[in-house]
């Protein structure tokens, strides 16, 4: 699928969003260089390229540099310099911190954002991007030509600040490895959840709540090695009075996540979806406290806050329905197919 | 006799046109304050004797009696305070270190009273607790490590031991000997009505309360009183007292006229000997020997309770609790400066330590620094007075806190701070069993039960404002915090923004 779809898709949604961030994820949109790490990184200004780019060649070998393509339209202004490489991390470099090298990509993402001055890295994982901008996301979809990428998953967002300003790096998805965010609500766990990660090496420094679920994510699957389903119950967890009818191992089980990860537990409404490689998971929170809906034609799957985003480019989408809070919705591409 | 130079703190305030002579005041008083005057048929009133805790007022059945501040005054100045010119006066008298009881009185800063609390407006719909489920369960303990599977992919679900709570609040350390039987019963009996837990404190546990074990916390101090193996086991947590936040750095005396009957024999010691916690334990003068005294507590009971170590909050209370995380420690209990207690010399409880807001924070990110705050819960205790600072201290990072002067509020006491005479006319903190009967345990029980309920109430409607409906997304999150009236120092320690921020 070309970008062009979803772009469609989110112009119903035009008043959900009020300009001040729009944004993009597409999975499988590098199969030349699917091998290699794609960092897309926001620059307020050449020295904070040149630190950054510094950085990035001491612990990675950088294949391809440039500037992301876009579209000059007036919707979008203020435009910072928007880069990209395409890099492998160096083998001497991993053997001597010991890393794997998802770890040091980490790192590497946590540095960049929370050390350099007017650099963050927004987009860090492999086959995969996030195009993000102030902006409707309609605008952002053409600035950024995603009509010319292709993809088997692709995620949107357009974004109504409340708590935090609008800039840049505050759109959606928020992106860290293959995982990816968008949500829709307001996360009243967030500074439990934000202390919490922290202690992992994780840095919150984009100013606005639905970073921290992108690093619960990366925390959750590949660092303590949970499965989606697992992760749901973790953070969209059952209340103790559905947790005690379950049946008595599925009763353990859950309880056990929530007692090992109490922090995770994100409150306050939020319909999300999480892509990653090879799918994605939508969940909403254990009350539905933000609307959801999913829809299926042919082999596609589609999920978004209300069904007009749907109906505009699959006017004919079968098995539509709203899922239960805390209910994850995993989708998988099918074996091979991407 | 010398004159005496103080003068007597209180008035007592007899209506005469109200006054029916029932005598009802001068039996309820253990102190000794009214007597009845034969001759000229009237009730007199020693007001030296005086402490206003207010039993004979709530008695008088016709409303005759007020107890009021005296308004006497010594030529006082800024410097030198009419309290202070007593307390020269009696240590002048007495050749005596001053004694007190229940928390620091002075007009230090209390950041609870500083401190806001957040509601959502909105863009984020608050909850409402009559109509939504609003989660107050915790449990204590250390967490997982990391996750484990079996041959089949299942998850291993095997933790270390967890305490089950209701609500995040606890009865803290209170022994059986500091106060009475009944007040002992009251609270066990709510603690497991309310599905919380009390604490023993260093009295041993009377056998007549071992059923609550469930709901018990048995305390485990320096003077190693009532501690045998079948006391060990029978709570459902252990709790290494090395400090109390009314008197750090020093030990406890109960003395040998509360040593009584049920009290020595739950102490295991001999009646009228005076029960004599010595400040340091004396197996532990560092941290390797603290960690010993853990395992030694955990082996002793096969390593299924957790072990609390209860610490007062003094200076470097971060690098302490670090040290404690580190020590095998299950659950780490901070007790702030404004502590109650039994008795202490009246200079510890008024200048040593620290404030548990500051502590709280201090430790709580220390912990979150070190990457070991899930080794730990952390409960937060002197001086918690309602729901409101409950909310508070979850929020800026405690698992749980602990109480003690509210729950004997609950109970009747009127904050006289006379513990230590023996002689409370609440029937609490006394041995004499005449007072003792007068705290039907019945009625503690449900007073405590109805306070706590209330609070679970509060709790769960300030969480719904909030937008949250779990506790544990409450703790340790900050930004539902705002501060007045403070310094930038004190907002960063708190780890909190200033209102309008």
């Amino acid at each position: 699928m070309t970008g062009e779809k979803i772009i469609e898709s989110m112009l119903p949604m035009h008043d959900r969003s009020n300009g001040l961030g729009g944004g993009f994820a597409g999975y499988g949109i590098y199969p030349e260089y699917k091998d290699f790490y794609a960092f897309h990184v926001f620059y307020n200004d050449n020295s904070a390229r040149a630190e950054c780019e510094k950085l990035l060649g001491e612990s990675f070998e950088i294949v391809k540099a440039e500037n992301i393509p876009t579209r000059k339209i007036p919707e979008i202004t203020d435009i910072p310099l928007i880069w990209r490489y395409f890099a492998a991390p160096r083998d001497s470099v991993l053997s001597r911190l010991q890393l794997d090298e998802k770890e040091l990509v980490v790192r590497f993402v946590m540095h960049v954002n929370s050390k350099i001055d007017g650099a963050y890295v927004f987009s860090s994982g492999k086959n995969m991007g996030t195009f993000k901008a102030v902006g409707f996301p309609e605008d952002v979809g053409r600035f950024y030509r995603l009509d010319e990428y292709e993809a088997y998953l692709w995620t949107a967002h357009g974004r109504y600040p409340t708590n935090t300003p609008g800039w840049w790096g505050g759109a959606h998805p928020f992106s860290l490895l293959d995982f990816s965010v968008v949500h829709n609500g307001e996360i009243s766990s967030y500074d439990a959840n934000r202390r919490h990660i922290e202690m992992f090496g994780y840095k919150c420094t984009l100013r606005t709540d639905t970073e921290v679920i992108a690093y619960i994510a990366d925390y959750l699957l590949r660092r303590c090695g949970l499965t989606l389903e697992e992760v749901a119950s973790v953070i969209a967890a059952p209340f103790w009075s559905t947790i005690e009818k379950k049946e008595p191992k599925e009763a353990e089980r859950l309880s056990y996540l929530r007692k090992v990860f109490p922090s995770l537990l994100v409150t306050g409404p939020f319909s999300i979806v999480l892509g990653f490689d090879g799918g994605m998971m939508a969940l909403n929170d254990r009350l539905k406290l933000r609307p959801m809906v999913v829809a299926e034609a042919g082999d596609r799957v589609y999920v978004a806050s209300e069904e007009a985003a749907i109906r505009a480019v699959e006017p004919d989408a079968e098995n539509v329905y709203a899922p239960m809070g805390g209910e994850p919705v995993i989708v998988r591409v099918k074996e091979g197919a991407y | 006799m010398a004159i005496s130079y103080i003068f007597p703190e209180f008035e007592v305030v007899r209506n005469f046109d109200r006054c029916i002579t029932c005598r009802v005041c001068e039996r309820q008083c253990s102190n000794g304050v009214h007597s009845y005057d034969e001759d000229g048929k009237v009730m007199l009133a020693d007001e030296s004797k005086c402490v206003d805790c207010q039993r004979c007022v709530a008695l008088c059945p016709t409303r005759a009696l007020k107890i009021v501040k005296n308004d006497c005054t010594f030529r006082e100045d800024a410097n030198w305070s009419g309290a202070t010119i007593k307390e020269i006066y009696k240590q002048a008298e007495s050749g005596g270190v001053l004694l007190s009881s229940m928390g620091n009185p002075q007009p230090l800063p209390v950041y609870w009273d500083r401190i806001l609390i957040n509601a959502s407006q909105v863009t984020n719909p608050s909850i409402d607790p009559l109509r939504e489920p609003m989660e107050t369960k915790v449990f204590l303990g250390k967490k997982a490590d990391d996750i484990r599977r079996g041959p089949d992919g299942e998850l291993i679900c095997d933790l270390p031991p967890q305490l089950e709570l209701s609500m995040p609040v606890m009865f803290s350390a209170m022994s059986f000997g500091s106060i009475s039987y009944n007040a002992h019963e009251s609270l066990a009996r709510a603690a497991t009505e309310l599905g919380i837990l009390y604490n023993t404190g260093e009295g041993g546990l009377h056998e007549d309360f071992y059923r609550f074990g469930k709901n018990t916390i048995v305390q485990v101090a320096s003077g190693r009183f009532g501690v045998h193996e079948a006391y060990l086991n029978a709570g459902a947590a252990i709790e290494i007292k090395m400090g109390q936040g009314a008197k750090p750095g020093i030990g406890g005396h109960l003395p040998g006229k509360k040593i009584v009957g049920e009290v020595s024999r739950t102490r295991m010691i001999p009646e009228g000997t005076d029960a004599i916690s010595p400040a340091p334990h004396h197996d532990i003068y560092s941290i390797e020997d603290l960690r010993q005294l853990v395992y030694s507590l955990k082996e002793a009971t096969q390593h299924k309770k957790p072990v609390i170590v209860k610490v007062a909050a003094v200076h470097n209370i971060a690098a302490i609790a670090s040290g404690i995380a580190r020590s095998g420690a299950d659950i780490i209990a901070i007790d702030g400066f404004r502590g109650g207690t039994g008795a202490a010399p009246t200079r510890i409880r008024d200048n040593v330590g620290i404030p548990i807001e500051l502590a709280l924070a201090a430790v709580d990110q220390r912990l979150r620094d070190e990457g070991i705050r899930n080794n730990v819960s952390l409960v937060a205790g002197g001086s918690i007075r309602s729901a409101s600072d409950v909310v508070k201290a979850v929020a800026l990072g405690a698992d749980t806190c602990y109480i003690g002067t509210a729950a004997l509020m609950a109970l009747g006491c009127h904050l006289c701070r006379s513990c230590h005479t023996g002689k409370c006319n609440w029937g609490i903190a006394t041995q004499r069993l005449e007072l003792v009967r007068r705290l039907n345990p019945d009625i503690g029980t449900r007073r405590l039960v109805n306070l706590l309920t209330a609070w679970k109430h509060e709790i769960a409607e300030m969480m719904g404002g909030m937008g949250i409906n779990s506790i544990e997304a409450l703790r340790g999150n900050r930004l539902m915090l705002r501060g007045v009236n403070m310094t930038e120092k004190e907002l960063e320690i708190l780890g909190i923004s200033h209102a309008g921020e």
